[in-house]
């Protein structure tokens, strides 16, 4: 007992533990000041400039989510669709019943935290690679039964109610500001989410899911948790691309495509950060403005940067960042380090 | 009677489900990759077979020998080239470089030969039907696809079983490590694996290619047809697989007779009820 007390207390002494690199507190300040500039960007720019931005909110905000998913819960899915689709549907559910359709992105997303605890049953059943088909399949099931309602609408989608009172200009400015709440409620529920308890024991999981089950860690709970925060995400983004496009069409919205954006984000940008989403987000949509006038060229490209991505820098962008500057907005792990010679590893 | 025909029918198409999922087990079971460009694969066959026969004007059955061949010796080099190398980044990277081909080649295609929906003409064969009764009646084209589906089955099993190759197979599927060990390159084993995986893949998307119709973008969806075979049957077990394509294919056949909207849901619920109360699968192979 006193031998161990001497080592850790010695070990201690030579190293400093703490959450923040020494470039996270400016970035916070920076981070603060942007998001501030990011709100007022309606009363700066032209409608056309806000409306962009709201499809790179989306990503931002559904690469975040498959990363809580895949990089930190270790739960590959390629069915998130399935609640960007129920949550889209229930906007316009919502909204026939006279809910505002604003408010009714909410109720969407309880609707999708609805459905994911009986799916997650199913889902769960499937491991590894196989559970990314699997979700797969959800998703395909989900689309073929909201196909066959016709009150939604049926395989020729349907139009946004409800929205029409609303001037043209205040509609796109809060649609904006709906968007960039999502994608900054997205980052920070993830990093609050992380910090905690919670993100200890995600990566224990992810990691070692024996080792961490043996440990005290109740698995499936953890696993539960993270797929029902990432049902929820998805299914405000999908309201958010309903208020945003003012219809739902159901082969577009339960699209695999959606998975494909959220998977590249996040393999280009960097697994397992909280910045990862964010950088990828930004490249993707630089490469798409890019590639416009190409068709389909730029899914071409993204889809061989991902897999150059996936063979030589398996970290992402951020992973690369990260080694040169050692650089972490969002901490999530602790940096140790050296009292004498301030060497900062994590 | 529309019952039994429609039963009879969804048996024959299960041999297809059956000779196309063969390729995505096998990849599984040996490699531990699920390939999520498998559905892609069959269409890139199709389209080439497609081009081939407007191009030269071979007869189908000519491209058909030429098509896969060439597929098995593109499996060998995109498992030595590509795969191979992501087997070493861990599980999730043969995920993401499966996936991210899937998403090449559907675009690739699209880019190459537009959205528009094609079918590949067999004549008189793909058309062409005998009489049992008044109202069954058996296409050629059903039937000799469940021939060559059960003869090509047959023959992994048997090369599985009987041969060196096969035993080596079975081995580094098992433990690569002591494989290699005793004189097995895993390397090279793995690409034929691979190649034989592609080459049932271009012989059963030449096949639904000429059955029905296909697009640059029908490839997930056929991919999901394989992988519900596979799951239906258990995994790792061959003839699993092809109980799992008949299951798949009744299935389907009973649902479109009730509804033709219900015939790829009622497969998918299938599946999700196998998932639910039989999650090894009907036959149970070995552990994964």
């Amino acid at each position: 007992m006193s031998l161990t007390r001497t080592v850790t207390d010695r070990a201690a002494a030579a190293v400093d533990v703490s959450r923040a690199a020494r470039s996270s507190k400016v970035a916070g300040l920076v981070m603060a000041a942007l998001a501030v500039l990011l709100a007022g960007l309606p009363f700066l720019v032209f409608a056309d400039v806000t409306d962009t931005m709201v499809n790179l909110f989306v990503l931002v905000a559904l690469a975040s989510m498959w990363n809580l998913l895949a990089g930190f819960g270790g739960l590959v899915s390629v069915g998130q669709q399935a609640y960007i689709g129920i949550g889209a549907y229930s906007v316009i559910a919502f909204a026939d019943l006279g809910v505002q359709p604003y408010l009714a992105i909410g109720l969407a997303a309880v609707t999708c935290a609805v459905f994911a605890v009986p799916t997650s049953w199913l889902a769960f059943r499937l491991r590894g690679d196989y559970f990314a088909v699997g979700t797969w399949v959800i998703a395909e099931v989900y689309r073929l039964l909201v196909v066959r309602v016709s009150s939604l609408g049926g395989a020729s989608g349907k139009s946004l109610t409800g929205l029409s009172g609303l001037d043209q200009t205040l509609r796109g400015a809060l649609t904006y500001w709906v968007a960039l709440g999502l994608a900054l409620a997205s980052i920070a529920g993830c990093y609050l989410l992380l910090r905690g308890r919670l993100g200890l024991s995600l990566m224990a999981v992810r990691d070692e899911e024996t080792a961490a089950s043996s440990a005290g860690i109740d698995v499936r709970r953890a696993k539960l948790l993270v797929y029902l925060v990432s049902a929820v995400g998805c299914g405000a983004a999908g309201g958010v691309i309903t208020v945003s496009s003012l219809s739902v069409n159901p082969d577009a919205i339960f699209s695999v495509q959606w998975s494909a954006y959220m998977i590249f984000i996040v393999v280009i940008g960097g697994i397992g950060f909280i910045e990862g989403p964010l950088l990828g987000a930004l490249v993707f949509f630089a490469l798409q403005q890019l590639l416009a006038d190409y068709g389909s060229w730029y899914l071409i490209v993204l889809g061989a940067i991902g897999i150059a991505a996936a063979l030589w820098l398996p970290r992402g962008l951020w992973g690369l960042v990260r080694d040169r500057t050692g650089m972490s907005l969002f901490p999530v792990g602790y940096f140790v380090r050296m009292r004498e010679s301030d060497a900062g590893t994590r | 009677m529309d019952l039994l025909n429609a039963l009879l029918q969804g048996l024959l198409i299960g041999g297809l489900y059956a000779l196309f999922a063969t390729g995505l087990s096998l990849m599984f079971g040996v490699m531990r990759i699920v390939n999520l460009a498998h559905g892609d694969l069959a269409v890139v066959a199709s389209f080439l077979a497609l081009a081939l026969v407007s191009g030269t004007g071979l007869p189908l059955w000519v491209v058909l020998l030429v098509t896969v061949p060439l597929f098995a010796l593109l499996g060998y080099l995109t498992q030595r080239v590509l795969l191979q190398k992501s087997l070493k980044s861990g599980p999730l990277a043969t995920l993401l470089v499966t996936f991210g081909l899937s998403i090449v080649l559907q675009n690739v295609l699209l880019e190459t030969f537009s959205a528009d929906t094609r079918t590949l003409d067999g004549g008189s064969f793909t058309t062409g039907s005998f009489e049992i009764t008044d109202s069954i009646s058996i296409g050629y084209l059903s039937l000799t696809t469940f021939v060559l589906a059960a003869i090509v089955l047959t023959g992994i099993q048997l090369f599985l079983s009987r041969t060196g190759l096969g035993r080596m197979l079975r081995a580094s599927s098992d433990d690569p490590e002591t494989a290699n060990l005793v004189g097995g390159d895993s390397r090279h084993i793995y690409g034929i694996a691979t190649a034989i995986a592609f080459a049932t893949v271009a012989l059963a998307g030449l096949m639904f290619a000429m059955r029905s119709s296909f697009d640059p973008s029908i490839g997930p969806s056929r991919l999901i047809f394989a992988f519900e075979a596979v799951v239906i049957g258990g995994l790792g077990s061959l003839w699993g697989t092809l109980l799992g394509g008949m299951i798949l294919g009744v299935t389907q056949a009973i649902g479109s007779e009730i509804d033709p909207a219900l015939t790829l849901l009622a497969g998918h619920l299938i599946f999700l009820a196998v998932l639910a109360f039989r999650p090894q699968g009907l036959i149970a192979g070995r552990k994964s």
